[in-house]
């Protein structure tokens, strides 16, 4: 993101199906705030302004996941005037909690959800941002790291790669010097196969990772399936831990279609 | 008083005091105390802080505490942690760059000072880990020199085994369950009709000074010899064994061996291994910078051979796999550890096989590959594989 003579880079920060909860994040920043806003021009972000830019972006983060036709062209449009275009959280990343609907039948849900069903515009499918478009960086979690996006958003003004490991929450576990609640509790912990970055937040406080990061890049599923089952989870609490803000990522989808396949 | 020689006896007041002597001292006193369902390695200020009258009950993949009628202190063993989590530290600055109003970047060495440990319960293993980690980090010509100035600081006091884990195999690689010289003193805890005790051996001259300021009485022949049967006893009751073969050539011998395809089914690569081992010392780079771009940090942070990065080249990793990365471990572990600094990377303390959540077990790799190359025809050096 090279800063042009006389001008910030262009920060945009848009919305798609989501509960805002990641573009809180960056308003959460409190006390790296002011040095962001110092250091980009945040031309585009309703949840901050109602003033938004015209574009282009040198960076737009884009939080949730795409459940409308009028959504899906939307991405388009942000993608062509961003020159980088990076995800926010597990909607954008990975469709969320809401592309449950995936296995299911829409206009069921909206027969028994809404009065007036004829009013609900709906995809039958919630999918993430890279389905649509090219994703240029993808931060994970439900919601994001602060610390994560703000080492996102410094890496691309000092013009070098973002340190965000995929490997697993148990890296994060140990260094934290945590207890493995798994091994010493017999608690199910999903750490194992799920990315780090919230710095295994969870089993600080004595319960199991419920894999709101979504996938690492190393999953051994054959070996540890069993485990959760050894721990008391039968294969519907199984396939329920994996269908949750990741749902639509990949390896969690495929490992419980494999499960209910039996 | 000399160095050496002292030997005395002290009981559970003068294990307090010895911990409020070290503090006293202006050391960080760091010792074994319940937490989190686990006996964990914190600072403590007392010895009302030690896990007395609890034990572990230790399996592959397995950790529970367990309440002990003798009110021992020092009856457990491959806890969660090791001893480099205060001298390796996971994460460390190494300098600090920053842009002056001329544009010149000015590059500060990290400076800040490094406490001064005193560690309370380390069992021989953790002594012989630590000779390991100093082989690596501070006996090359590249000195850490971060790791050097906080071992040299430090205060050992050991505890010899009485209470082999389930896991635990020291005997099989040399290191212990009896203290061989490297701490300021030595305690053996006993608990028998003759009371609570511990027969404590100075190591060093400071450790013969701390003993002398301790409520204590002289060793008598009857505790040091109860000590001397309970540690001989923990030999014999060691849970695991490795192999008795040159381990280092076994490794080399069976690269191919399909039991690596069986281990590599099972193993999570979640390094979870790499992280309790108390000899693994592998690092990666992290460099921070700030919003104003005109500063910047270098840090180092733990980091594990079952991390994809960690083999990562311009192609991709060149251990892509579970079975190389496992691989990797074992035969660095037991094996090539010896080319590379003279001794074995394994301690035998067990923590590995504990903290693995699926219970792999180093001890039973190292039968399965032995028998499989004893099936196999034995001996015979297979082509080193690149990358599988």
């Amino acid at each position: 993101m090279a800063d042009m003579p006389g001008t910030r880079p262009q920060l945009g920060v848009w919305k798609f199906a989501s509960c805002d909860g990641c573009q809180l994040t960056l308003l959460d920043c409190e006390d790296e705030l002011l040095g962001i806003a110092e250091r980009v021009e945040i031309s585009y972000f309703l949840e901050a302004s109602s003033a938004p830019g015209p574009g282009p972006y040198d960076l737009s983060l884009v939080e949730g996941s795409v459940t409308t036709t009028q959504d899906a062209e939307r991405i388009q449009g942000i993608r062509a005037a961003s020159r980088r275009l990076v995800t926010i959280g597990a909607c954008a990343t990975a469709g969320g909690v809401q592309a449950l609907r995936n296995y299911a039948d829409v206009a069921e849900f909206q027969a028994a959800v809404y009065a007036r069903p004829d009013y609900i515009d709906t995809l039958a499918t919630s999918t993430p941002i890279s389905a649509h478009v090219p994703v240029d960086f993808e931060l994970r979690g439900c919601p994001i790291d602060r610390g994560q996006l703000i080492e996102v958003i410094t890496a691309y003004l000092a013009g070098r790669t973002p340190d965000v490991p995929a490997h697993s929450v148990c890296f994060e576990c140990k260094r934290r010097g945590t207890t493995c609640v798994t091994v010493a509790h017999g608690t199910p912990c999903l750490g194992p196969i799920t990315h780090a970055g919230c710095g295994a937040l969870c089993p600080a406080y004595h319960r199991g990772c419920y894999g709101c990061f979504g996938p690492s890049n190393s999953i051994n599923f054959p070996s540890f399936i069993p485990l959760l089952r050894r721990d008391g989870m039968d294969t519907l609490d199984v396939v329920r831990v994996l269908r949750t803000f990741n749902t639509a990522a990949e390896e969690f989808d495929a490992a419980s279609r494999k499960e209910l396949s039996g | 008083m000399t160095g050496n020689g002292a030997t005395a006896v002290i009981g559970k007041d003068g294990l307090d005091a010895l911990i409020r002597a070290l503090a006293a001292g202006g050391r960080t006193v760091i010792g074994p105390t319940v937490r989190d369902g686990a006996i964990v390695l914190t600072e403590i200020a007392g010895g009302d802080e030690l896990p007395y009258g609890w034990g572990v009950e230790l399996e592959a993949g397995h950790y529970r505490l367990r309440r002990r009628a003798d009110g021992a202190a020092f009856a457990h063993s491959a806890g969660p942690q090791s001893w480099k989590t205060y001298l390796h530290p996971q994460r460390e600055r190494q300098w600090t760059a920053d842009r002056g109003a001329d544009g010149a970047l000015v590059v500060t060495e990290e400076d800040a000072p490094v406490p001064s440990y005193a560690f309370l319960g380390m069992r021989p293993c953790d002594l012989r880990a630590i000779a390991v980690q100093d082989r690596v980090l501070a006996g090359g010509p590249h000195t850490d020199s971060r790791y050097r100035a906080r071992r040299e600081r430090a205060f050992l006091v050991a505890v010899e085994c009485t209470e082999p884990g389930a896991t635990c195999f020291c005997t099989s690689m040399g290191a212990g369950p009896a203290v061989d010289g490297g701490y300021d003193l030595a305690l053996t805890e006993v608990v028998d009709d003759g009371g609570h005790r511990f027969w404590a051996r100075a190591g060093s001259e400071e450790g013969a000074a701390v003993l002398a300021q301790l409520p204590r009485r002289p060793a008598d022949p009857a505790t040091e010899s109860t000590a001397r049967q309970r540690v001989a006893g923990a030999a014999d009751r060691m849970g695991r064994t490795m192999p008795e073969v040159d381990l280092q050539l076994l490794m080399r011998e069976t690269l191919e061996a399909e039991r690596w395809n069986d281990v590599a089914s099972r193993c999570l690569t979640c390094g979870n291994c790499t992280m309790a081992c108390p000899t693994c010392f592998c690092t990666s780079a992290e460099d921070v910078t700030d919003l104003t771009g005109d500063h910047a940090e270098r840090w180092r942070r733990w980091e594990s051979c079952f991390d994809l990065e960690f083999s990562h080249l311009p192609d991709g990793p060149v251990r892509a796999t579970g079975r190389s990365r496992y691989r990797q471990w074992a035969t660095h572990k037991l094996g090539t550890w010896y080319d590379q600094f003279g001794s074995s990377g394994c301690v035998g303390c067990g923590r590995c096989i504990v903290w693995c959540p699926v219970g792999i077990d180093i001890t039973e790799e190292a039968h399965a590959l032995n028998q499989e190359r004893a099936a196999t025809g034995g001996v015979g050096v297979p082509p080193r594989e690149a990358s599988s």
